[in-house]
């Protein structure tokens, strides 16, 4: 956990209090979220959950009803907020007559980017797409696409990245290419807050994991504080046996209380809930 | 999209430039035939050209006003449910900088567009009919003006409707203008109070329909006698509502608009 900074360093983004009312509908009902700095978080939900009212709040796309939400220490939808920031949105588009150097020139420039043709380049090698520099955006695949997307969310350097659903236009392929940027923006300090719903993703690539459910935050933790006992397994001549609450702790006891009963023991396995069964449990089984 | 835009513009003003140079030279061609009676001093060359100029600013109008919606018609709204729009509008560069260059860059484009083709089709008659306007340039800035205007009109309504709705406002707008301008004309020819009144309020509501009308009326403003008298009951006729006043208030006009236009769009969920 990278949180606890006494207040010197603002967190990356931090959200408090949020709200947000479309008309009669409530999207977000006091949600609270902080990424730190370097930090990796996942969000996840149902459709419907406010995850990505979230992001556009964060982002400055919407303005919240009440609440605060601050990137970097700075107002959500500020100048220097946005300066900070660089965001992949669910749904995008770039004009089709665009190549991908382009787009990503466009976007150097409207982030006051000094980064120029090397930055181009080197976002562009990043998400596998340097033979495509000069391919417009018209003649590239939906996966091609998206990850340019990515790239022109990391033009000048953002120390704050929100994406919305990022792989899922993606291949196998296509994701792990995902993931091992995650891995590295990580390395390099970048924090980033990840909307997706590929439950396995997140959990394999974020430091700590929040999940939303009709506006509300109803669970949060890392992956592992998430990922709950469920029990040990024992298998013996007797057959196979589940102790329900028994952690790994407990498992060299039962085995040896199995031993001392006249068992013979073939096999012991500490069961864990996975991140799915933490989901569906903290959204009551509701589906998209 | 845009490109094919540009194509049939550029296409349907080749078609008019053609069309209107035809009528040229067939009207003046024939102009020798035509004989008023010996007490009616009517400058038949003066009438035709004023005519026919009048004619090729109404169209200079319809097209520039066509190019000019297309061009913003869906400039938020559009762009935002296409996801061209939150990628550049979550960067420093800000909301008021994007729909000022958005603006801008479509002024630019319409005004280009009808300043040559207001001037072509004065040429064009000037050469084939030997006949000048009385003012040259001014009528062509201002059609250019009430173009602007209507791009103002145009970036607001793309703000608050979606890119539907505002066409069809748009051009209600455009065409209610054009259909005031003529009442006032028939208002002022039969002396009626009522309806010189509506239009004169809609001049000052729809600026750019006021601007068109002092651009017509400028053509022949050293125009008198029966052959202005005449001109001014045509449906070229020209402003009852003119000169600085509502160029000003125009300029006055354009500046709310845009400022409530950025206003909108600075709080716009997107």
């Amino acid at each position: 956990m990278r949180q606890g900074y006494c207040g010197r360093v603002p967190n990356a983004l931090a959200v408090r209090g949020l709200r947000k009312r479309y008309g009669s509908v409530e999207a977000l009902k006091g949600v609270d979220l902080e990424v730190g700095e370097g930090e990796l978080v996942g969000l996840l939900g149902p459709n419907g959950a406010g995850k990505s009212t979230l992001v556009k709040i964060a982002v400055g796309l919407v303005r919240p009803t009440t609440g605060d939400a601050e990137v970097g220490g700075a107002r959500a939808g500020s100048r220097s907020a946005r300066a900070a920031l660089g965001y992949l949105a669910e749904l995008f588009r770039f004009p089709g007559w665009y190549t991908a150097d382009e787009v990503l020139e466009l976007h150097q420039q409207l982030a006051g980017s000094r980064g120029g043709a090397a930055e181009r380049a080197r976002l562009l090698e990043l998400v596998a797409l340097s033979d495509a520099a000069e391919r417009r955006v018209d003649g590239m695949s939906k996966g091609m696409q998206q990850r340019l997307g990515i790239a022109q969310a990391l033009v000048g350097e953002p120390r704050l990245l929100l994406l919305d659903e990022p792989t899922s236009a993606l291949d196998p392929v296509g994701r792990r290419t995902v993931r091992l940027l995650l891995e590295e923006l990580r390395r390099q300090g970048v924090s980033v807050l990840l909307n997706s719903h590929l439950l396995s993703e997140v959990e394999l690539v974020c430091d700590r994991v929040t999940i939303l459910l009709a506006g509300e935050v109803v669970a949060a933790g890392t992956p592992a504080e998430l990922s709950r006992a469920r029990g040990v397994e024992l298998e013996t001549d007797d057959g196979v046996r589940t102790i329900p609450g028994a952690t790994r702790e407990d498992a060299p006891r039962l085995v040896s209380e199995a031993i001392a009963a006249g068992r013979r023991v073939y096999g012991v396995r500490v069961l864990t809930s996975t991140l799915e069964d933490t989901y569906l449990e903290a959204v009551g089984g509701e589906t998209d | 999209m845009r490109r094919k835009v540009f194509a049939v513009v550029i296409l349907l003003t080749a078609v008019f430039l053609f069309l209107f140079w035809l009528a040229n030279h067939y009207v003046f061609g024939q102009l020798s035939q035509i004989t008023p009676p010996r007490d009616v001093n009517v400058d038949t060359r003066t009438f035709a050209g004023a005519f026919l100029t009048g004619l090729a600013m109404f169209a200079t109008l319809f097209l520039g006003v066509v190019l000019a919606v297309f061009l913003t018609i869906g400039v938020v709204s559009g762009d935002a449910e296409r996801g061209l729009l939150q990628p550049l509008v979550v960067r420093p560069v800000g909301r008021s900088t994007l729909l000022l260059s958005r603006f801008l860059g479509a002024a630019g484009v319409c005004v280009a567009y009808v300043l040559f083709v207001y001037f072509t089709a004065m040429v064009i008659t000037g050469l084939t009919g030997h006949w000048w306007p009385d003012r040259i340039a001014w009528p062509g800035f201002e059609l250019a003006f009430g173009v602007v205007i209507v791009i103002a009109l145009s970036l607001l309504g793309s703000v608050v409707l979606s890119s539907t709705a505002n066409g069809i406002a748009v051009f209600m707008l455009f065409g209610a203008g054009l259909v005031a301008g003529l009442l006032g004309t028939i208002g002022h020819a039969l002396n009626s109070h009522a309806v010189k009144q509506a239009s004169t309020i809609t001049a000052w509501a729809l600026p750019f329909e006021a601007l068109y009308q002092d651009a017509l009326r400028m053509i022949t403003e050293k125009t008198s006698g029966l052959t202005g008298f005449l001109l001014q009951l045509g449906p070229f006729g020209g402003a009852y509502v003119h000169g600085w006043g509502i160029r000003v208030w125009s300029a006055g006009y354009l500046i709310v608009v845009g400022a409530i236009a950025l206003w909108a769009f600075s709080r716009r969920n997107l």
